[in-house]
């Protein structure tokens, strides 16, 4: 006996079929009295340098939607493999789900080829599917890592093009990051000399920068080891009050007091666990 | 054709704001290309080698967007191999050119990036392929890139027949120069690859070891008299 199963095909790449219904609204929604919500940008400076050992991987921890600071303490690196992290600048959710995607498709080359994944590899798939989406993808991307052929820094602009640099800064506070780089950079550098210069970098992307702000999260990778540094630096303490609006028991007179007890049943209990991860 | 696909050509990423040439010699053939890649008014790589192997013996130079002019070199390299192996020898470089033809033709309305490929291969010797906008052509020598529109009046004066290899050395060197002080969007270094029937020679050409042009503006140092 045959089933007939109704299976739609699903066609490649980018969906537009919602793109009209969208203009029409966006154009609309003045009559309705509402904006479209701006998507949520991490405006970043992140940078990376490869240093003696392997490379340094730094970021700022600033996500604004617009001109609202939405997290002050978001991690912008990302894990790809062991030995591989990944910064990323622009569309908050768009690097966020590309660097997932790409560190589950590499765990399971790694398990294949049973060998730890190079740092080229996950550069080839994140180009080949930035490059697929045309740009719509807003994920811009630090790529870094040491594998068996020694340190990689790689750097991927949304349309699909990638850099191969020792070193290299992207977001919005990259000039001022790429700054402090062209004065101080020096090939094989020794680690702690190196994220003194990174931590720098990005403390000017921070100070100089409206769209980057908050802490300096650091990611040392060497062979066979990571450092991920989260805090590395507090570069903005948040200010201490120094007055106090709470009022003292008794600075507002009691007039009157009643008590009506209630006497309630309980009827039924449930638990109901909360995901909290 | 009913409507082409519009405004695609605006915000197309990173351009490789470019200058590219390639020119063949009795033996082989010399690729020259600046290194600047700009997104908008920043530099964002200003050492980026656009001369990219496609094979052993044939390489292509880069121009127009990054992200479209790398990727159809590596998907030439990938389709390359395929067919070497396929053919058991060495590629023609015709076919390479073909290769590459074949992409830029069918996407001619998504892809912005112009390729010239060059290499040496033993049928035909050197030889130089400019593949823009989806054509395949020969030439004995092709410009390309933002910074070509200052150097056609140069090649065209400079260029002779038969050239030996340090000769287009030169040659290439010097439009290179040409057009990177001219050109905004070109500059950095200039990279230079050689590749006869013996194998593939890379040089990289630093900004100061670049020849000195007629600039208004250089003052040459005074040459002071000693007693």
């Amino acid at each position: 006996m045959a089933t007939v199963s109704v299976c739609q095909y699903q066609p490649r790449g980018f969906s537009f079929e919602n793109c009209k219904r969208n203009a029409l609204l966006e154009a609309d929604s003045t009559k309705f009295g509402f904006n479209a919500p701006a998507a949520r940008k991490t405006g970043t400076t992140i940078c990376g340098i490869v240093f003696k050992d392997g490379v340094v991987l730094g970021a700022d921890t600033r996500a604004t939607e617009g001109m609202v600071v939405a997290d002050k303490n978001c991690s912008k690196i990302h894990y790809i493999s062991p030995n591989i992290y990944c910064c990323g600048a622009g569309t908050a959710a768009d690097t966020e789900m590309t660097t997932q995607i790409i560190s589950s498709n590499l765990e399971l080359h790694s398990l294949t080829t049973s060998r730890l994944p190079r740092v080229a590899t996950a550069n080839r798939m994140l180009k080949q599917m930035l490059f697929r989406y045309q740009g719509y993808i807003g994920a811009a991307l630090v790529l870094g890592g040491v594998d068996c052929t020694g340190p990689h820094l790689y750097s991927i602009y949304p349309h699909g093009s990638t850099d191969k640099l020792p070193y290299v800064t992207m977001g919005s506070g990259s000039l001022a990051a790429m700054a402090v780089f062209e004065d101080r950079f020096k090939p094989d550098m020794e680690e702690e000399e190196a994220k003194s210069l990174v931590r720098d970098a990005i403390a000017a992307g921070i100070f100089n920068d409206l769209g980057s702000g908050s802490n300096i999260d650091l990611c040392v990778i060497t062979k066979g080891k990571v450092d991920y540094l989260r805090p590395h630096d507090v570069a903005n303490n948040k200010g201490v009050r120094t007055g106090s609006y709470r009022y003292k028991r008794g600075t507002t007179g009691v007039l009157t007091k009643t008590v009506t007890p209630l006497n309630l049943e309980v009827v039924e209990e449930s638990i109901q666990t909360m995901d909290t991860s | 054709m009913q409507g082409s696909i519009s405004d695609h050509g605006t915000s197309k990423g990173l351009k490789m704001g470019t200058t590219i040439i390639a020119i063949e010699f009795d033996g082989g053939v010399v690729l020259g290309s600046d290194s600047r890649v700009s997104a908008g008014a920043s530099v964002v790589n200003r050492v980026m080698n656009k001369l990219s192997p496609l094979h052993d013996k044939i390489y292509c130079a880069l121009s127009g967007s990054a992200a479209d002019a790398q990727t159809i070199a590596e998907i030439v390299n990938y389709q390359l191999d395929v067919h070497s192996v396929e053919v058991g020898e060495d590629p023609l470089v015709r076919s390479a050119a073909t290769l590459v033809k074949n992409i830029s033709y069918k996407y001619k309305e998504e892809l912005s990036a112009h390729l010239i490929v060059g290499g040496w291969d033993k049928k035909e010797g050197g030889q130089v392929f400019a593949t823009l906008n989806g054509l395949i052509t020969r030439q004995p020598f092709a410009v390309g890139g933002s910074g070509s529109s200052y150097i056609y009046g140069f090649v065209d004066a400079e260029y002779r027949r038969r050239m030996t290899r340090q000769e287009c050395q030169e040659f290439v060197i010097n439009s290179l120069t040409l057009a990177m002080n001219r050109d905004g969007s070109s500059g950095g270094v200039a990279y230079l690859v050689t590749i006869d029937s013996e194998g593939v020679e890379e040089k990289c050409v630093l900004g100061n070891e670049l020849p000195r042009f007629y600039d208004r503006d250089v003052v040459e140092p005074a040459k002071t008299e000693k007693v």
